[in-house]
């Protein structure tokens, strides 16, 4: 049923955007450091949290546009993650810079059970729930009394996240600080050695990276309504998957990544059991690897002898 | 002399490029065949088809064994090459296990010997077999290549502690304990100051006395000329000589590679310079 | 102070500190606001905010003095000499460490009027000691980088559960069958998947980890699903159980003794002490044959490898089933141990804090990853009271231990073949592998 399907392609390139919004920061890192940021996850997790304090204080003052608020959520949530990664960076990565490769992936699994427990501790173990901020949507189409609904939500998912991945193509493309980063890529020593502060640089990339994921947390909380301090993990280990199944570095990649995973699951519910859906998503994902080892996108290395 | 190793109508493209282009040549066993060209040409190239770290795009490669039976490397995977084909090498950017002493390095080399007399791991793990009586058997070979690259009293240190002269005649050591048949050096005298390049000299004449022939790239044409028996020229992927030292030496189209390319204005790689 | 610290006058010192406190401090305030300043309530009609100034402000002055401490305690440290002499302090001090912590690890059951829940929280240790041994073969030995190390830990755990809820097998019967199965489970993973490189192999291994507990999870008709599988038996000795009713046919009642829980537990106690041993020894022995060479010289450099005759495939795929066995047998007993088992116990946290122990302890290094398991598992299980907290110190102390002492406890590698005195290889010559 055509519809069906329809419905399923709009709900899985929702949850796309969402993941792919996240495997972008993970990329990035993995691109300009060479480690996979286990924590970004849960800065992800932060951001909807904030967003979820934020949203809160504006019905307790009373103010009742929502629209409103989720803006400000968005902007307090974006500001705030920023801080986060920039402070993670600060504290447990960059001592360990230039270090041994294992070094800085069990700090920031540390990092990411530590954020995981402050949240818990601090705000408490509960779900916690907000009414539908945007509710209603219009249909597209009716087929044998299935109709397929594109929520508000939906399209303000779709709109915010292009418009965020607009911007930060912007900056990794046109501005100086893109170009540092691709040099610093490229080689981090030669282009310290050219007058880049790598240092900056990096600190940048991780106050971006956490900033879309705050986007990507205000958004999720918006979509489902419901956070806990666990999200973090799975959409964590889900963008993560989305990033080296789009080829860890590129940044086309991990949208790509992050949409294919957002379908595979959206089609996988709908078409066959919701409880094996992560499956389905890690096999493909190591079914991709076996046929091509670099991801969908990435770069062949091949190691010249 | 028999031929050794057959190479034919090799070609090896990646993407568009072209790196080795119909490339044919033998090397006699018991030789020294020297590989020279200008940097680019694809020398390295060749060496990987050879030693299966690359897959040629087409052509042949055939070692003859002793018994006249002949084996396609092209169509080995690549660590059976060294280990059915008995071809070893040694590395342009020096490969070593560095954070594993010399003496292990050469106790990886002979990997395939020890597994062999281990009972599949598992009577060597009960301390049971003849594992033991085969280990001190190649800790005398490890010895024996020591001595020879005179590298025996820093056995016991990490390979990476080593100064570069050493390292190089330590992956030479480490290639020769694989016993093979055809080694192939690639620019072993690179970094190395004169009286090393004369040592080297002698351990390769050395390693060809001992009945291995070897396959040799080298930029230093003090050594190519000197040691050689046999030189193939490659410029831009193709072959444009292929004689004795002497013809080498004299050729219009050697010199003009060497001198005519812009980009290559290394003095001492002609060879005309050289003596 | 050593000479090596150029001369600063105490004026500027201290506008450092200021300064830089005082930038902890607004990174403090700003990360503290919304989670300690703030806290949400459930509320009739939603949720309402409740404000924790006191509490805002004491996290944001610990921020500092901690960050104050950090700096007097950078400048004060020496320069880098002194940590080469450490190392070289640690490794001699190895050599009586490893014979106390023995004699210590065999004796703690016998001392004396010792409670039950020390013996049982020197189990807990000694499993993990026994999988970071395990894993160590596969990161530490071979450098391969494993994510789900847990999966085969499932594997083992639920192969005895199984056999045991439909077929009645014992532990004994269970405990080879466990490791084999973990090693073929190894085996079919690794075999399609092991030329992938670096963090390639990292997200499958991962993948690979929450497929099985996930299936676990689902397959509801066969393993119980998330309520897990009750009953597993207890190991017997020799035929005979420890059932506290007494009685013949149990320990206790055959050596006529007064049934105690302590007599079990000691029992366990020394069957994975048992494994652990096991699982070194192998490993040692491993390590002066070739295939153990072969492992370190991958980690070192696989090309190279491919250059001398190796099979890089099958040399990585017997550090993956070699690892995953013990992984398998280490399961085993823990399923006996807990007379119970679900998903919940196979989740990536577990196989984080395997890998955590490992790298901790010093990638390679066997007493140094017997050390962090004691310190990783051992101390927070003390710390009880602190429950809520433990995760959370937990997750600091890994960040804190990493900045600190970023290639492990113990970071040097013994030559495994020596003409004389077998000289340690310090860790900066060392490679940590791509795989
Ligand atoms: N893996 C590869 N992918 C793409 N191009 C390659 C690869 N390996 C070699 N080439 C190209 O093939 C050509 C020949 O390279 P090769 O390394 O064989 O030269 P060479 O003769 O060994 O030079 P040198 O004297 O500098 O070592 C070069 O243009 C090189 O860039
Ligand atoms: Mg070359």
């Amino acid at each position: 049923m055509i519809a069906y399907a329809l419905q399923q392609l709009i709900n899985g390139i929702t949850l796309g955007m969402v993941y792919g919004l996240i495997a972008v920061g993970y990329t990035m890192v993995y691109g300009i450091i060479g480690m996979i940021n286990f924590a970004h996850g849960d800065v992800f997790m932060v951001g909807a949290y904030v967003g979820i304090i934020v949203l809160t204080a504006f019905s307790g003052m009373g103010i009742a546009a929502v629209p409103v608020g989720l803006l400000v959520a968005l902007l307090v949530s974006v500001v705030l993650c920023g801080v986060y990664g920039f402070t993670i960076e600060r504290a447990a990565y960059r001592p360990l810079r230039g270090s041994f490769r294992l070094a800085p992936l069990i700090s920031a699994i540390g990092m990411s059970i530590l954020l995981e427990n402050f949240v818990q501790t601090s705000q408490g173990a509960k779900d916690r729930a907000i009414p539908e901020p945007i509710p209603g949507g219009f249909k597209i189409m009716q087929q044998h009394g299935f109709v397929v609904q594109m929520s508000y939500m939906q399209i303000a998912i779709i709109v915010t996240t292009l418009v965020t991945l607009g911007i930060f193509t912007y900056i990794v493309t046109k501005t100086p600080l893109g170009r540092a980063m691709r040099a610093i890529e490229q080689d981090a020593k030669m282009a310290a050695l050219l007058g880049v502060n790598t240092n900056r640089v990096i600190s940048l990339t991780f106050v971006i990276g956490s900033a879309l994921a705050a986007v990507a947390g205000i958004m999720f909380l918006s979509y489902y309504g419901v956070i806990n301090f666990f999200i973090g993990f799975n959409a964590g280990i889900k963008a993560f998957t989305a990033a080296v199944l789009g080829g860890i570095g590129s940044l086309p990649g991990a949208v790509l990544g992050g949409l294919l995973i957002g379908l595979i699951e959206a089609f996988w519910s709908g078409y066959a059991t919701i409880a094996y859906k992560d499956v389905a998503v890690y096999s493909i994902l190591a079914i991709v690897l076996m046929f091509m080892p670099t991801g969908l996108l990435g770069r062949a290395d091949i190691e010249k002898v | 002399m028999t031929c050794l190793l057959e190479v034919s109508n090799l070609v090896m493209r990646f993407g568009g490029l072209t790196a080795v282009s119909r490339l044919s040549f033998t090397a006699m066993r018991g030789d020294i065949t020297a590989v020279i060209g200008p940097n680019g040409a694809g020398k390295t190239t060749v060496f990987n088809c050879i030693t299966g770290f690359y897959r040629p795009s087409e052509g042949e490669i055939i070692i003859h064994r002793e018994d006249q039976s002949t084996l396609a490397l092209h169509r080995l995977p690549g660590f059976a090459i060294a280990k059915r084909g008995r071809v070893a090498r040694t590395f342009q950017n020096i490969r070593l296990f560095g954070g594993m002493t010399v003496l292990e390095n050469l106790m990886v080399a002979q990997h395939n010997r020890l597994q062999a007399a281990t009972g599949f791991t598992l009577l060597a793990v009960l301390g049971l077999g003849r594992y033991r009586h085969v280990e001190a058997e190649a800790v005398e070979r490890a010895k024996y290549w020591l001595e020879a690259t005179g590298l025996t009293d820093r056995a016991d240190e990490p390979a990476a502690s080593l100064p570069y002269g050493a390292q190089r005649r330590l992956e030479i050591a480490r290639a020769m304990c694989t016993d093979p048949v055809l080694l192939c050096l690639d620019e072993p005298a690179a970094g190395l100051n004169p009286r090393e390049s004369e040592e080297l000299n002698a351990l390769l004449l050395k390693i060809r006395a001992a009945g291995c022939s070897l396959l040799l790239i080298e930029h230093d044409m003090g050594v190519v000329m000197k040691i050689s028996d046999h030189i193939i020229v490659l410029d831009h992927g193709k072959k444009i000589a292929d004689g004795a030292p002497a013809d080498i030496r004299t050729n219009p189209a050697v010199i003009s590679a060497y001198l005519g390319d812009g980009d290559d204005d290394d003095e001492d790689a002609v060879p005309v310079a050289a003596q | 102070m050593s000479d090596a610290v150029p001369a600063v006058s105490g004026r500027d010192t201290l506008i450092r500190y200021l300064r830089d406190a005082g930038g902890v401090g607004i990174l403090a305030l700003a990360i503290f606001v919304p989670f300690i300043g703030l806290r949400l309530h459930g509320h009739m009609n939603g949720l309402a905010l409740g404000y924790r100034p006191k509490l805002l402000a004491i996290g944001v002055v610990l921020a500092v003095l901690a960050r104050v401490l950090v700096l007097i305690w950078q400048d004060r440290r020496v320069h880098q000499g002194r940590a080469a002499w450490r190392a070289a302090r640690i490794a001699s001090a190895g050599k009586y460490v490893t014979p106390l912590l023995l004699g210590f690890a065999v004796l703690l059951p016998l001392v004396p009027g010792i409670a039950n829940f020390y013996i049982d929280l020197g189990v807990l240790v000694m499993t993990y000691v026994m999988l970071g041994w395990g894993l160590n073969i596969v990161v530490g030995l071979a450098g391969l980088l494993d994510l789900g190390y847990v999966a085969f830990y499932a594997v083992g755990a639920y192969s005895f559960a199984l056999l045991a809820h439909y077929y009645h097998f014992t532990f004994w019967e269970c405990l080879p069958l466990s490791g084999l199965f973990a090693a073929l489970w190894g085996v079919c993973l690794g075999f399609p998947v092991l030329r992938l490189r670096g963090d390639y192999l990292a997200i499958v291994t991962l993948a690979f980890g929450e497929i099985i507990r996930l299936v676990i999870t689902n397959w509801i008709s066969l393993t119980g699903g998330p309520n897990g599988i009750y009953n597993i038996p207890h190991p017997t000795f020799f035929g005979l159980n420890f059932n506290l009713g007494g009685g013949a046919g149990t320990f206790s009642g055959f050596f006529g003794i007064d049934p105690d829980p302590k007599q079990l537990t000691t029992y366990l106690y020394y069957i994975i002490f048992f494994l652990a041993l096991l699982t070194n020894w192998v490993t040692l022995r491993l390590r002066r044959l070739p295939m153990g060479r072969a492992w370190e010289a991958l980690r070192e450099d696989e090309i190279a490898c491919r250059s001398l005759g190796i099979n890089v495939r099958n040399t990585k795929l017997t550090a993956f089933a070699i690892g995953a066995m013990f992984g398998g047998f280490a399961g085993c007993f823990f399923a006996t141990r807990q007379n119970f088992i679900s998903p919940d116990s196979f989740t990536f946290i577990e196989s984080a804090t395997v890998l955590a122990i490992v790298v901790l302890g010093g990638a390679g290094s066997q007493l140094g990853v017997a050390l962090a398991a004691v310190v990783m598992i051992g101390i927070p299980a003390l710390l009880q009271d602190l429950s809520i907290y433990r995760m959370l110190f937990f997750g600091l102390a890994l960040v804190i231990m990493m900045v600190v002492r970023p290639r492990g406890f113990v970071s040097t590698r013994t030559p495994s073949i020596a003409l004389g005195r077998r000289k340690l290889i310090s860790s900066e010559l060392i490679s940590e592998g791509h795989g």
